[in-house]
């Protein structure tokens, strides 16, 4: 290992009234490094990203976080960790400004790294603006402002441009990325993949199981799986017959044209010909990776 | 549209759904009334008997001795302090451990023999006027019986004159004892209820987990949410003291400012409690319900709407961790009677006591984590 590791825990373990909701869990992200958290609805991301951040304690397993141990420094990690719940977790009574002071107060800053921060965010002409009454956009951007203003060494996002629109996002992922230019560490959860594809490295959990991580490439050429794109005038009925086929096993519209998968070359090509179809080759999507990914954990959970 | 059954049904079936599945409000609503209704009908007596009475008597004769006799056997009166002097009684009397002092003159004996009419003076504690009414009343029947034997048949002597005198409240005004425990229940009602909402209203709005994830320790964020209240406990107490004196003319028998000491130890112990509460429940409804489940007994049980010395042994022992029980001797003692520091010493302490239990018990309680 030539870089140092921001996170590296291993057999992370929780339950919940007998439930287990994160089996096992071995993650390893290093500093400086975006590292994206994916996986379906209740696989257990924010779970892990609880524990990561000592709000939750493990059932079981051990690691470090930035060099702390994560079953017993939990204080100190909080420290230096900026953590950005899922749902806006700010005073929706108090304004953009006072609710930066409070979060200032709590970790000894002084004034100026409100006004630095509200600089910073371009949140100034909007400073004297009650949290509540800010667009999912705003809200975005002063939670994000708020779990940086400490300069944490490690950042940690839980899905945190649900509902925000394109433009917001992209700002969102500038600030992010310049950040780790910096040298914060970012995990990121997301479904969208477009944002899975702006990270240096992705994890995909799926039913509190790690199931793979590498960067983007890795991770499509390590599910071996074959994509041809056809056109066709009526791309529904065409869908409908190549779901049946043998050898395919997803079928996408995007448009006119349909994105057949499967893990065969021939037999797909075999499938395509039996409708009268060609297809030319296009390249696997993450999206039809993960959920082939998905299928097969939960063949494996049965 | 007309009215539907399908659609009434349909409502009615979502309502008792989610009704069942809050199980607090559903145990509150079924076992709260009959706990209630169990707890304060056996508690409460408004005729309250077997008061603590001193009895000064400096000459020990069998005149003394057969009123003492006829006072324990009217049921009201128990004799705990049988050899008290006059200055002994009197401190007793402040402290409210008696609610009686039965004065035998050291003459009453001779003058008994001689054939005269001397006086027994019997003081009861008026501050609380409805406790001691009945067993003033039953006062002459009581010389009657005891002094039956002494008077020879046929004679003209009547039995000994008693003086039953009213302490610090001689006009019984029921103002002087409903206003200084107003002030108690006052403050319990408010403080209570609004602390009780602190942590909730933050698990509520989802604040909760950012706060946790925030360098914050658990004394810290009590202090923070507490001492606000605080504050405006002491306005309220402020307020309701100025009513006292100016609207309803309570007289301000002691020091104002041990009296303000004592009424801010028991606003410290009031939002400690609605802070405990804050750990307990999980939304503000449940907080709000345990706080009123706590209101009423402090209400019934302290003192303030019966005589404490009214029920019975194990009603008054659970009168006795209410933190408004004590406040209701505090206050009366230093307005009604003028107590000083060493009078309402046990007050202080008792109420001390409560905001350490109470403080330490919320903090214990304070999860650091969402586990």
């Amino acid at each position: 290992m030539t870089q140092a590791t921001a996170i590296d825990v291993t057999g992370l373990t929780k339950s919940f009234g007998g439930r287990t909701v994160v089996d096992d869990v071995a993650l390893r992200v290093a500093e400086g490094e975006i590292a994206g958290f994916l996986g379906p609805n209740g696989s257990g991301k924010t779970t892990c990203i609880r524990m990561i951040c000592g709000l939750l304690t493990p059932d079981a397993g051990s690691g470090s976080v930035l060099g702390l141990d994560v079953r017993r420094q939990q204080r100190a990690i909080r420290r230096q960790v900026g953590y950005m719940t899922q749902k806006f977790s700010f005073y929706e009574d108090l304004s953009i400004e006072e609710n930066l002071a409070f979060v200032a107060g709590l970790y000894g800053l002084p004034r100026q790294a409100v006004r630095d921060t509200l600089e910073d965010l371009g949140l100034t002409s909007r400073k004297t603006q009650l949290a509540g009454s800010l667009s999912g956009g705003w809200k975005q951007r002063l939670a994000l402002a708020a779990c940086i203003m400490h300069q944490p060494r490690l950042l940690l996002l839980d899905e945190p441009t649900a509902g925000v629109d394109p433009k917001a996002r992209r700002q969102f992922w500038d600030e992010i990325h310049a950040r780790a230019l910096g040298g914060m560490t970012v995990l990121v959860s997301t479904h969208y993949m477009d944002e899975a594809e702006r990270c240096h490295r992705i994890n995909y959990i799926a039913y509190g199981r790690l199931v793979v991580s590498g960067t983007v490439a890795e991770v499509i050429a390590g599910a071996r799986l074959v994509t041809l794109g056809v056109q066709s005038p009526r791309p529904g009925e065409l869908a409908e017959r190549l779901r049946r086929a043998p050898g395919v096993e997803q079928v996408e519209p995007f448009g006119t044209a349909l994105h057949v998968t499967g893990t065969d070359r021939d037999r797909l090509m075999a499938a395509l010909a039996a409708e009268g179809v060609a297809g030319r080759p296009v390249e696997t999507s993450l999206e039809d990776v993960f959920i082939r990914l998905m299928e097969q954990s939960q063949d494996n959970m049965r | 549209m007309s009215f539907s059954p399908t659609r009434l049904r349909a409502l009615l079936r979502k309502e008792f759904i989610q009704m069942r599945r809050d199980r607090v409000t559903f145990a509150m609503m079924l076992g709260v009334p009959i706990m209630q209704l169990l707890l304060f009908g056996y508690a409460i007596n408004s005729d309250p008997r077997d008061m603590p009475t001193a009895l000064v008597a400096p000459v020990q004769d069998r005149f003394g001795r057969s009123f003492a006799a006829a006072l324990e056997n009217s049921g009201y009166y128990r004799i705990t302090h049988p050899l008290a002097t006059a200055d002994q009684a009197e401190r007793l009397m402040t402290r409210g451990e008696v609610a009686f002092v039965v004065t035998v003159p050291a003459d009453f004996g001779r003058r008994m023999e001689r054939g005269d009419r001397p006086q027994i003076l019997v003081e009861a504690d008026g501050s609380d006027p409805s406790a001691t009414s009945g067993a003033v009343a039953a006062l002459s029947g009581i010389a009657e019986s005891a002094f039956r034997r002494d008077l020879p048949a046929g004679s003209a002597r009547t039995a000994p004159e008693i003086v039953a005198h009213r302490r610090y409240n001689p006009e019984a005004v029921t103002q002087y004892n409903i206003v200084p425990g107003l002030l108690g229940v006052i403050l319990q009602m408010t403080m209570v209820m609004m602390t009780a909402m602190a942590l909730t209203r933050e698990i509520e709005r989802g604040t909760m987990e950012n706060l946790l994830a925030m360098p914050a320790t658990p004394a810290e964020i009590m202090i923070g949410k507490i001492t606000p209240f605080l504050t405006v406990g002491a306005v309220q107490v402020l307020v309701i003291l100025g009513a006292a004196w100016a609207i309803f003319d309570v007289p301000f028998a002691g020091s104002l400012g041990l009296l303000l000491a004592g009424v801010m130890v028991f606003v410290l112990a009031l939002v400690l409690l609605g802070y405990l509460i804050s750990t307990a429940a999980r939304t503000q409804m449940q907080a709000m319900q345990i706080a009123i489940f706590i209101f009423l007994p402090s209400v019934l049980l302290s003192g303030f709407m019966f005589p404490f010395r009214g029920m019975p042994g194990w009603a008054q022992a659970l009168g006795e961790v209410l933190p408004v029980t004590h406040l209701l001797r505090l206050v009366r003692g230093i307005m009604l009677k003028g107590a000083g520091w060493a009078d309402v010493a046990p007050q202080f302490a008792a109420l001390a006591t409560m905001v350490a239990v109470l403080g330490t018990l919320a903090l214990l309680r304070f999860r650091r984590t969402l586990d």
